[in-house]
């Protein structure tokens, strides 16, 4: 397809309008609150993430009464498509704007405001269940910590504050591996690497097998290879496809004690396995040296032949991922036009196997939600027909838009997966459409209610503002 | 497609006016190569102007100007010292054209002869009084550049004739320039509103100025209503106002995809006070 076609044809998110009403406190406690979304997504019931939507909504607050409305408006329009996080942005940019606009008419804190009022372990979620691990206030107290926060701000300048929540997801997934004759392993995933992922896999199953990660390859294998595999979506690579290759080299491992076991003649319950070899469990299973994976994997035709480990799944477990970002804008009062001249994004990422991706994926959502804050935006005629299918006037930011993205990486374990891991690739987009528009009602004193905060939207703002 | 490379500029409009169909110039080719590529435009024939012996250099005029080349490219122009000291305001406007890949090519003449309402380069030369030697079956003439725009992609050139110079008058002492464009990103957009100003002081006095605006009207536009606004005051808060009333006026614009009319009129009126501003400065040597 050409990119025009892409544009076109592929689908766009869905069109959403909300309403929120909050009830709160002088002294910020949040006692209720309620929203009615709208979102459109085509011509097809469904389409839209309107079930998303809604729970996302409160997600990141434990409040005590709530109502979720919401329907779903059809329209000859393209068919939405999934988008980072279907559904939350939106519902982030109703809610944390009221949030944001009740802390600045009772002159309150906005962190201190989300801390009091944030989810925490044991808070029963907006959605229903009860949260057992989550790190919000642990996003929330380092965004206080951190030394942007406390940076003055110059003439035309604001910050806002927003923070932002994704479910993440298990799903279906199968993954096998395959010891060599060498003592590498290869480890064959069907969810597509789209940000890291294959990396975050080699170090855990390293880990697991205790050898170095670069004895360790992974492969996006075919559809047929394995078992079914949902795709990449969800933010479930790294947890699922991990999860079920740990398992996997559990499973490898068990058999490797096992061929230990027979050659020393001894129960295979009596082999343990580490540092990337079997070891005699304890006294009593007898004096061996160790027997390297390497080793085993060298006889392995002999002593039964390959050895392999598999693990299918529709996997449960994962955990939520919650942020906050803090973002200073500058916004050019005589022609509406905003500068992003400050970004910080802090995320949980349960356990940040490879922090450099896991930092890439917080910076990723940043520029995404920032380009959807400000300028990205299908224009349709009035002939229904899409005029900006190129990316001269469909307006995503391009490198120097933006300012260096700082990220702080919050590790609260997830219980639900060996090495702590949730999902971090689609919270991020969630707070950047509040936040700056905080930030601009901070620079400005005008909210805008409307997204992209284009120029000429801004500047009317001001101007209605100047009356 | 007929690819020719003539040596000659009498030669290229030659083979222009024996055209029968689609016909364009090849200079840098950073519009017509792309418009070819998507399939906008098919030239039966395409005229590469660039074997053209002088089309790369960019010479002093016995009187102080300059004559350029039109096949100098943009990152040419920005890189010649003397060029940028006397008309900073020409070679921004043609810099911000693109990327650095596309200013190693891209060029003043075609800019021009792209005919968009938006071109960087356009209001710049507008503003500095540059003119254009034409060449057509019947011979050279000299015409400022903004006779050349006719409207959206279509220029007055007759049939047969090509741009075979650019020159700028001689910038003289007290003199400064500035272009200004409004984009929401920082890279990588068009115009949504253009504004060059060029004037010469006496003193603190504006005794001389043109005012060009972009993307606000079917051609770059040239504002007397705007000059007279700055001339005869040191440019004080009053002329200040006037000027932006005057861009207000003057700005013609549409609503469309990449602005509003309103947006686009309002902020007329706030480039031609910033760039006002800068070519003032500039030509007072406080700035470069
Ligand atoms: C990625 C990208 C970004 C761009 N960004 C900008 C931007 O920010 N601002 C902007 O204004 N433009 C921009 N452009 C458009 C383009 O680069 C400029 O208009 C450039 O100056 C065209 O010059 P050229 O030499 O490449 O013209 P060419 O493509 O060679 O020619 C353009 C037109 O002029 C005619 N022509 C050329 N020379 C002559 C001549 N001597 N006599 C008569 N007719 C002639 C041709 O027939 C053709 O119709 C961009 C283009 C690209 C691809």
């Amino acid at each position: 397809m050409s990119r025009s076609e892409v544009l076109r044809a592929t689908g766009p998110t869905a069109s959403a309008s909300m309403d929120v009403k909050i009830g709160m406190k002088k002294d910020g406690t949040i006692t209720a609150g309620q929203i009615f979304f709208r979102m459109q997504g085509g011509a097809f019931p469904g389409m839209s993430p309107i079930g998303e939507a809604l729970p996302c909504a409160f997600a990141c607050y434990d409040i005590p009464a709530l109502k979720h409305e919401a329907v779903e408006v059809i329209a000859n329009r393209p068919k939405a498509a999934a988008y980072r996080a279907p559904g939350s942005p939106m519902a982030a940019f109703a809610v944390e704007s009221m949030v944001d606009e009740m802390c600045r008419e009772l002159k309150l804190d906005p962190i201190e405001v989300r801390l009091k009022n944030g989810a925490k372990n044991g808070s029963k979620s907006s959605y229903g269940p009860i949260y057992t691990m989550i790190g919000l206030q642990e996003t929330l107290e380092a965004a206080k910590a951190h030394p942007n926060y406390a940076i003055p701000l110059g003439p035309n300048q604001g910050r806002g504050v927003a923070s932002g929540f994704w479910f993440n997801h298990g799903g279906e997934t199968s993954v096998s591996l395959a010891v060599g004759e060498d003592g590498t392993a290869t480890v064959m995933i069907g969810t597509p690497d789209i940000g890291g992922s294959r990396a975050s896999i080699g170090l855990m199953v390293a880990e697991t097998l205790g050898i170095p990660y670069e004895d360790v390859r992974v492969n996006v294998v075919e559809t047929g290879a394995l078992g079914v595999n949902e795709p990449t979506h969800g933010s479930r690579a790294t947890f699922a496809s991990g999860k079920a290759a740990v398992e996997a080299a559990r499973q490898a491992i068990a058999e490797m004690c096992r061929r230990a076991a027979a050659d020393w003649g001894i129960d295979a319950d009596a082999v343990e396995w580490k540092d990337g070899a079997a070891h005699p469990a304890g006294p009593n299973a007898g004096k061996h040296p160790p027997m390297t994976i390497g080793e085993i994997g060298a006889k392995m035709g002999s002593t039964g032949g390959p050895i392999s480990g598999h693990h299918e799944v529709t996997a449960g477990g994962y955990g939520a991922s919650f942020g906050t970002h803090v973002v200073d804008v500058e916004v050019d009062p005589e022609t509406g036009r905003t500068t992003v001249i400050r970004y910080l994004v802090v995320q949980d990422a349960g356990t940040a196997i490879h922090p450099a991706y896991v930092e890439g994926q917080y910076q990723g959502g940043a520029a995404q939600g920032i380009g959807w804050a400000l300028n990205e935006e299908y224009v349709y005629g009035t002939d229904g027909r899409l005029q900006n299918p190129v990316f001269l006037d469909y307006r995503i930011p391009v490198a120097s838009d933006l300012p260096m993205i700082d990220t702080v990486i919050i590790e609260v374990p997830n219980p639900g997966h060996p090495y702590g891991v949730r999902g971090v690739g689609e919270t991020g987009i969630t707070p950047p459409l509040p936040a700056i528009a905080a930030a601009i009602a901070g620079a400005t004193g005008a909210r805008i209610r409307s997204l992209p905060c284009t120029p000429p939207k801004v500047l009317a703002a001001i101007k209605a503002l100047r009356g | 497609m007929r690819y020719h490379t003539p040596t000659s500029f009498t030669d290229a409009a030659a083979i222009a006016a024996r055209a029968t169909g689609t016909l364009r110039f090849l200079a840098g080719g950073t519009d017509v190569l792309v418009q070819m590529r998507a399939g906008m435009v098919q030239p039966d024939d395409l005229i590469d102007l660039k074997h053209i012996p002088g089309v790369d250099k960019i010479e002093q005029t016995p009187d102080g100007g300059w004559k350029i080349g039109i096949a100098v490219p943009g990152i040419v122009l920005g890189g010649h010292a003397a060029l940028v000291r006397d008309w900073p305001g020409v070679v921004e406007g043609m810099n911000l054209v693109g990327s650095t890949q596309v200013q190693g090519r891209a060029t003043l003449a075609g800019n021009l002869c792209n005919g968009s309402p938006a071109a960087d380069s356009v209001p710049g030369l507008i503003a500095a009084g540059a003119m254009v030697t034409v060449t057509g079956p019947s011979g050279s003439r000299d015409i400022p550049v903004e006779a050349v725009p006719a409207g959206p992609g279509k220029t007055n050139l007759a049939k047969g004739e090509v741009i075979s110079s650019i020159t700028l008058p001689p910038r003289g002492k007290n003199g400064g320039d500035a272009y200004l464009r409004f984009i929401p990103r920082t890279e990588m957009d068009i115009a949504v509103v253009g504004c060059a100003v060029s004037l010469r002081l006496d003193g603190d006095k504006i005794v001389e100025a043109r005012v060009a605006l972009g993307a606000v009207a079917p051609t770059v536009l040239l504002s007397e209503a705007c000059a007279k606004a700055i001339i005869g005051t040191t440019l004080d808060d009053a002329a200040l106002a006037a000027l932006t009333k005057a861009a207000e006026g003057a700005a013609k614009p549409i609503s469309d995809k990449r602005g509003t009319k309103e947006f686009r009129i309002e902020v007329a009126g706030v480039l031609a006070r910033r760039a006002a501003k800068i070519a003032y400065d500039r030509a007072k040597g406080l700035t470069k």
